[in-house]
Order: structure tokens, then sequence, then C-alpha cells
């Protein structure tokens, strides 16, 4: 029977939270459609015996009704081309009513890559699917999530990827019912190889700018790399980390790993103290995922200040280090 | 090495986006242009490759699909180092679907190996600033044959081979690609250079070539029908002071929301 399969962008075995959100969405397409979520996984022999268990099990509570293993020994890591080829090879056996993946990396990646091999439309970052009309009605992001744009998609076998967070991910509400699992072997050539993970190198552990609860940010207000100091100080007495903007990378005060925004990072902090930063639209779409916003400006009129929910209009340099000095303070000798 | 690099035509927003009143473009009466940043940074890595492999005989290439006026991004482009400019004629073609712009582009890219000889390394943004459909890159790779991987922060040429690191939240993963290949690439990969004086002024008289082969690119399965803003997050800002005589209520709210 046909189905919406969705791809499982995992990373050796770990599924990311990517591909339960689109779990998630699929099933309300599968609904609209009268056809069950087959979830789509590939790997080698060995990554389906160490962690086939566990793929299985998450796919089983967030919907799936059935497994499509895709094995072969080109897959025991990523690949684009390994993954593109793939999922074309899956796509011409189980001939599915539609393909679905997370829009991460891989599966953005990997979804274009099917795409380039079928030329069939494919449309990115969906924030809402509709099949109830021929041709189907899709919103899909643009500018990293600052315009939203309605499209129609006509094609004998929509492919879709789902914008990060447009969808919570949540388990199936009865429990997860037995999965059918049902292996394929692609037929990989030679151009498969072209494009395999060859080495990978570990960097950082622990907290990153995208996971931090605090992050304690600064823009061309900071006014140079040094002005920084301040607010690692900051960072650090909260355990959080530093964040900058477009304009800091540009000067080279800080690296690009350091940036929030449309072609930085994403943060979700629990706070976000933005110094210095007039809250440009594509600075404001990596930083708008957090909890509560801090802004610290000279300027009231600018538009971080007037989107945040808490400001201190003054020089930045006066106020964060009265800040740190504050906490250092209650630190040293705690109210009772 | 032969290297081109695609980039495209975005309007410079800023703090917000407005829609002309029909809903199909981004209203761009009050805006200049630019280059995505990511296609910024190719350009730049491009005609750092060329410097490391000792110029010469190694050049950049850089190509736009779009209207007439995205010459302006092909002259900043030269003004930094790119020396071949050619521009696909697509009339208010700054929104075509991703298919058609791949269809496009790799017709336009055939047209020029056939004149000036085959591109070793292709150079595209990771995705563009304003679609950011994530494929045009690929679409056009996979019609040429060609590997690509995109989300790479990191080249080395040696020989015919490329080495390419692609970030991961963790570090990095490392690819290794036989030419002709190509490449999606990230901002942050490298810190883009400022024109010289010298540079535009040559930029200026530099020559644009226009390719005519878009005309038979068919339109894709993907239309628009409106764009518009997302809704937005209704706010009163709580201010909590205009000196650093704010600094105990900023403490006070670290507290509130259990960060301290
Ligand atoms: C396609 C595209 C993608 C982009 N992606 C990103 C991105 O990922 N991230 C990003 O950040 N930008 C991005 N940009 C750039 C963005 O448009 C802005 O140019 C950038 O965010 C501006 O940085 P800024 O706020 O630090 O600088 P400015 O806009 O110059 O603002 C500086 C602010 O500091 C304030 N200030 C000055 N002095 C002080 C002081 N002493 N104390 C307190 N306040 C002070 C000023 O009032 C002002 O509000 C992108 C642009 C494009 C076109
Ligand atoms: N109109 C265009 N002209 C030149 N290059 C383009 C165009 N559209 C897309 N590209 C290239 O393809 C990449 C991916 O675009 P997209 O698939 O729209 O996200 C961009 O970063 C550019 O390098």
């Amino acid at each position: 029977m046909s189905s919406v399969a969705v791809l499982i962008d995992h990373d050796r075995g770990v599924p990311p939270g990517g591909a339960l959100e689109a779990l998630t969405a699929a099933r309300r397409l599968a609904a609209e459609l009268d056809v069950p979520v087959n979830a789509v996984i590939l790997g080698d022999s060995e990554l389906f015996a160490t962690h086939g268990a566990e793929l299985f099990a998450a796919c089983a509570s967030y919907g799936a009704a059935g497994v499509h293993c895709g094995r072969h020994s080109l897959l025991a890591d990523y690949g684009p081309d390994a993954w593109g080829a793939a999922l074309a090879a899956f796509v011409e056996a189980a001939q599915p009513a539609a393909v679905i993946a997370a829009g991460t990396d891989r599966g953005a990646e990997a979804m274009a890559q099917l795409a380039a091999r079928t030329d069939l439309p494919l449309v990115a970052n969906c924030v809402s699917v509709s099949s109830a009309s021929d041709p189907w009605q899709i919103t899909r992001i643009q500018w990293g999530g600052s315009l939203l744009e309605d499209v129609t998609l006509s094609s004998s076998l929509p492919l879709l990827t789902i914008a990060p967070h447009s969808v919570e991910a949540e388990p199936v509400p009865d429990g997860a019912a037995d999965i059918e699992t049902v292996d394929f072997a692609p037929d990989l050539g030679p151009e498969a190889e072209r494009t395999l993970v060859r080495n990978r190198v570990t960097l950082t552990e622990g907290i990153t700018l995208s996971t931090s609860p605090v992050v304690v940010s600064g823009g061309r207000g900071v006014g140079s790399a040094e002005g920084f100091a301040a607010l690692e100080d900051l960072a650090e007495l909260l355990g959080g980390r530093v964040g900058c903007s477009r304009a800091v990378t540009n000067n080279g005060w800080r690296s690009h790993a350091d940036q929030v925004g449309q072609t930085g990072t994403r943060i979700a902090p629990e706070i976000y103290i933005a110094c210095g930063i007039s809250g440009a639209i594509q600075h404001w779409v990596g930083a708008m995922g957090s909890k509560n916003i801090l802004a610290i400006n000279i300027d009231p009129e600018a538009n971080m200040v007037t989107k945040a929910g808490y400001a201190v209009i003054a020089d930045l340099h006066a106020v964060v280090p009265a800040i740190s000095d504050e906490i250092r303070r209650r630190r040293d000798r705690p109210l009772d | 090495m032969r290297i081109l690099v695609c980039v495209k035509r975005v309007p410079a927003v800023g703090s917000r986006i407005n829609v002309t009143a029909d809903g199909q473009q981004v209203d761009t009466a009050h805006l200049g242009f630019t280059t995505s940043p990511h296609e910024e940074c190719a350009v730049e890595e491009a005609v750092q490759i060329t410097e490391r492999l000792g110029g010469g005989d190694h050049t950049v290439a850089v190509l736009t699909l779009g209207p007439e006026e995205s010459a302006e991004q092909l002259r900043y482009a030269a003004s930094v180092g790119g020396s071949e400019l050619a521009l696909v004629a697509a009339p208010g073609g700054l929104d075509w679907d991703p298919q058609r712009t791949a269809a496009a582009i790799t017709a336009a890219v055939a047209e020029l190996e056939a004149s000036g000889g085959e591109f070793d390394l292709i150079l595209f943004g990771n995705e563009s600033a304003d679609g950011g459909n994530f494929q045009v890159g690929i679409r056009v790779a996979y019609a040429l044959g060609r590997p690509i991987v995109n989300g790479i922060k990191g080249i080395d040429v040696n020989g015919s081979g490329i080495v390419a690191r692609r970030e991961t939240d963790a570090g990095y993963e490392v690819y290794e690609l036989e030419t002709p290949c190509a490449l999606g690439v990230k901002e942050g990969i490298n810190l883009p250079r400022y024109p010289t004086m010298k540079g535009r002024l040559s930029s200026r008289k530099a020559q644009v070539a226009e390719l005519d082969c878009a005309e038979d690119a068919a339109e894709g399965g993907q239309a628009r029908r409106r764009l518009h803003r997302p809704p937005e997050r209704a706010s009163t800002t709580v201010m909590l002071g205009d000196s650093a005589a704010a600094a105990p209520a900023v403490v006070d709210l670290l507290d509130e929301l259990g960060v301290l």
C-alpha cells in the first residue's frame, strides 16, 4: 500500500529531533491522504544490528506503521550521493504517496539529491501542507523565516522538507503499535562513493551556542574585539555563551561560530541579552526562538529594543559591567 | 584551476520585509540589493584558492541568473577578484522556481564550458538568502554529472583532489572529492575582503557576457501564490532603566528567570 515516507536523517544511528518533527508532520498529511506513515532508514548491516531496535522504537512512538530499511555497505556512514541514490531506488520500488524529511543539513541535502535524480519539484522548509485540493497548497518559509510563501505544488510525487521547529514533535497518544520492517537493497554504483564522509573531527563538547540557556550577544555597538571581555565575563557568571551579530564577524572581532542569525546559528535560550545590536531581520530570525530578550541599546527606537520583552536604554559599556558587579555583590553577600 | 561561482542578487532588507500589494514580491522601492553572505564567501574562497595556487592561469568566473540589474552583483564580485562575468538573462527572474533556475544555470554552464573550457570547481551558496530552497546547486551539479557536498566551511585543493570540511554541531565532517566537482559554501569559511579602489574602478569596465540560454528552461512544479509576513509577536517592552543604575533590576529579572 502507498504511504507517506519519512526519511530519518540519523547520524550513525542517532536520530535527531528533526526526524521526529517530520514524522509528526507526516502523520497529519497521512491522515488526510488516508495512508500510513512509513519511515525510511539507510545504513549498513552493522548499523541496523547496533541501532536498529532503538531507531524502530522511536519511529513507532512517533507514528510510523512500518520501516523501509535500505541496506548497503556504502551506507555505513552519511554521503549525499549514496543517500540520494538509495532514496531514488526506494521511491522507484515502493511508490510512496509523498516523501518528507526534516529541513536539517542532511535532510535538505538528501532530498535535493533525490529531487535532482527524479527531476521532481522539492518544496523546502514547509510550515504547513494541505493535500485537500489539487494542486497541493503549501506554506513555506523564505528569508530564514522572516517571510512566508504560499505555493502550489503540482507533482506526481510530492517531495517536502519540514522547517525545523515549525512542528512540535509529539509521540502518538495511545502508545506505539507494532512496527513492520521491510528491507530493500539499493543498487549503488560508483557515483555513490564520490561523496562519503571520510573523517570526523570533534571540536566542542557540552553546551553550544544553540543549546546554551543564556546567550550574551554583542553587535557593532561593542566597538572592538577587546570590548567583548565584559560580555565574556557576564556570560561566564551566568554559565552562558557569547554570541554576536554579523557586523561583528565582518569586522573580524569574533569568529563566525558565534554569529546569531539567518546565516549563523539559531538560538533558543531562556534569556538572550543583546548588547549594541540593532535587530536587523536577519539577526532577529536567529534570536526569535529565545524565551526572553533583554536589549541593551542607546537607541530606544532600535528594532531589537521595540521587539524585546525588556530593555535598558544606555551605553552597554557602562551597563554590562554593572550587571556583572551586581551579580558578584549578591553572590558575595547573599540577602537573607 | 578554473573556478565558477554562482551568485544571486537579493534585496538588502533591513528591520522588516515589506511585500508588494499583489503579494508577488518583496517591495524593493526603498531598498538596495546585495549578494547572499554565503555566496559572497564563495567568491572570496574561489579567489583565495586561485591566489594560493599562484594566480596566473587560475581564474574565477562568476555567473548570475536574473534581471539586467544583476550585473551590479557580478561587478562587485569582479571588484574583489572575479574575472569572467556571465549574466544569464531572466526577465523578472529573481523569483524563478528552483527547478527552472537550475535548468537555466545548467545550460549556461554548458555554454561557458564550450567556449572557455571545463570548470574544475563550481561553488554555490549553501542556500539562497531569499528563496532558501537548498537545492539549485545540487540540481545543477547532478545534471552536469558532478559530485557536490553542501554546507562547506573549509576547502583545501591538492592536485585534482579537494578536501572539504562540513560543519556539524560538534565539529566537522571531512569529504574528499575529485575534480571536476561542486561545493555549496557557508558563511564563515572566510572573511570576505572589501574591494579596493583599484578593484572597484576596473570592475566598472569589466565585460559582462549576456547569455540567453534561460529561454528554454521550463517552469517547475512549485508556483508562488502569495508572499506574506508571519504574524508578529505582540510585544510591550518593559523598560528596566536608562543608565548603569538599571543593574539591580536586570539581576532581579535574571533571578526570576532562574538563570542566576
Ligand atoms: C542575506 C543576509 C543574511 C544576514 N545574516 C545575518 C546573520 O546571520 N546575523 C546577523 O547578525 N546579521 C546578518 N545579516 C546582516 C544584518 O542585515 C545586519 O547588517 C547586522 O545584523 C547588523 O549588525 P549590528 O546590529 O551589530 O549593527 P548595527 O545595525 O550597526 O547596529 C548597532 C547597534 O548598536 C547600538 N549602539 C551603538 N553604540 C552603542 C553603545 N555604546 N551602547 C549600546 N548600544 C549601542 C546602535 O544604537 C545600534 O542599534 C545578514 C544580511 C543579509 C543581507
Ligand atoms: N538566480 C540565481 N543565479 C545564480 N545562482 C543562483 C541563483 N539562484 C540560486 N543560485 C545558487 O544556488 C544556491 C542555492 O540556491 P537555493 O536552492 O535557491 O537555496 C545559491 O546559494 C546560489 O549559489
